[in-house]
């Protein structure tokens, strides 16, 4: 059954995003002011939610495996922190390549850029702590405890281009800004790639965590082995 | 009150441990010292330049003094299993993570006040111009490392890799505190009273310490007991 679910959202991302692909290169014209390079913005963007959406979801789960000691929440933390920094490295590839081309430097150390990058190195350090741990029980409490004490660092990503005078540009979107920043065709485009992006996250995600299931199951194996 | 009477207890013991031994104190404090002559020889003497690069120069000496300090805050109490012993006895997780979060607290500002004097000496620096709202950063900054460092030195003291998973995962998450450190010391020890932009950093650590502080004390018993 999961199977075909992963199989079917992979299917279902595939169509939306090869759709999102033809209305960024063919249904929308160039931008004004930064010509062709603009549409690095469907993917920075959707890239950086996508990281977000990430790490909430794996604070959400760590809270959930403190509490009900549920080694599938534990499961579901692994995978997700794990897709969700690899969409968080790809936002600050995205957006070296527009400030390449933009700015004329790959780097500022503006609030914005500075917040996401330490955010993706403590996720990396999370992922350094769960290997470095082979008790299955403390790798999950120390990893949970990990995750919730590392959350705030992404809220403050977020907040950064409020909080400080920045050279990464400001709010664009609507839910933020109220409107009038951005063209409504560019913007619906950017939020129909974010759900693209965060399906095929999604089957990521469901792919990395069967995995760790079957890890945990040969772990648990080998242990009764090893008794015998 | 009873938990604040427990807390103290704890410190006191980890403090007079510290002042009979003196070996985190006498190990980071070298370590602060070296570190100092080796910038020297990085930096030009010239005392604009001192100025300017002074908050990140001296902060930068703290967290890896302080890294020293908090790696030794739990792995003191392995030896003859104090640590399962004190985990033991009926005092809560919580109220041992604080004691040695203070008693950490009181040692880095040993240390960091004698890395200020020697900072002075060496560079030539007249860092007292600012002086209350300079130890006001100081000790809000080093609460935060305080609280944070001994947090993960609970997290890695079973660890095989404990001094390298430590630094690995406490100067990612220290960077806010350590940020509005800097910008402050820096423009403090340059003489500018505190004003405008710099009271966003002061907010800044406030609300690192307020957001850490309750989120360690909340998780450090999961951490210690399970």
């Amino acid at each position: 059954m999961r199977e075909k679910l992963i199989y079917a959202l992979a299917a279902v991302a595939a169509l939306l995003l090869t759709r999102n692909l033809y209305q960024m290169f063919i249904g929308l014209p160039d931008e004004v002011l930064q010509g062709a390079i603009y549409r690095i913005i469907f993917f920075h963007v959707p890239a950086a939610f996508t990281f977000m959406t990430g790490a909430l979801v794996s604070m959400l789960a760590s809270i959930l495996y403190l509490a009900r000691k549920d080694f599938s929440a534990d499961s579901v933390a692994a995978a997700v922190t794990e897709v969700a920094l690899v969409f968080g490295f790809v936002n600050l590839l995205t957006g070296m390549i527009w400030a390449r081309i933009i700015w004329g430097v790959w780097w500022a150390w503006d609030a914005r850029l500075t917040f996401m990058l330490i955010s993706c190195l403590m996720y990396a350090g999370y992922l350094m702590l769960r290997r470095s741990i082979e008790e299955p029980t403390q790798r999950a409490r120390m990893s949970a405890v990990l995750s919730i004490l590392t959350f705030p660092a992404v809220v403050i990503t977020y907040k950064a281009i409020d909080w400080w005078r920045n050279q990464h540009p400001g709010p664009v979107l609507t839910f933020r800004t109220g409107g009038g920043t951005m063209d409504p065709g560019m913007e619906q485009v950017l939020w129909l790639n974010f759900l693209g992006i965060l399906l095929f996250a999604t089957v990521l995600m469901m792919v990395r965590m069967r995995q760790e299931e079957i890890r945990r199951e040969i772990d648990g194996l080998r242990r009764e082995a090893h008794a015998i | 009150m009873k938990f604040l009477r427990q807390s103290a207890t704890i410190a006191w013991k980890d403090l007079r441990s510290e002042i009979r031994s003196k070996e985190t104190l006498n190990a980071s404090m070298s370590f602060a010292i070296v570190i100092l002559l080796l910038f020297s020889f990085a930096f030009q003497s010239d005392s604009e330049v001192i100025e300017q690069i002074s908050g990140g120069l001296l902060w930068l000496v703290f967290a890896f003094a302080g890294a020293l300090v908090v790696n030794r805050s739990f792995s003191r109490d392995l030896q003859n299993d104090c640590l399962d012993a004190l985990l033991a006895s009926p005092v809560s997780g919580s109220a041992i993570f604080l004691g040695k979060a203070v008693a950490n607290f009181a040692i880095l500002l040993v240390i960091e006040f004698a890395s200020l004097l020697i900072f002075g000496v060496f560079y030539n620096v007249d860092w007292t111009r600012q002086l209350g709202a300079l130890m006001m950063t100081i000790l809000l900054a080093t609460w935060g490392m305080s609280v944070v460092g001994t947090m993960f030195s609970a997290m890695t003291v079973n660890l095989r890799l404990r001094e390298l998973m430590l630094p690995m995962l406490v100067y990612p998450i220290l960077i806010p505190c350590l940020l509005a450190a800097i910008e402050l010391s820096a423009k403090l020890v340059a003489g500018t009273p505190l004003a405008g932009d710099m009271y966003l950093w002061v907010r800044v650590l406030v609300g690192f310490n307020i957001i850490y502080t309750a989120l360690s004390l909340a998780l450090v018993d999961t951490v210690l007991v399970g």
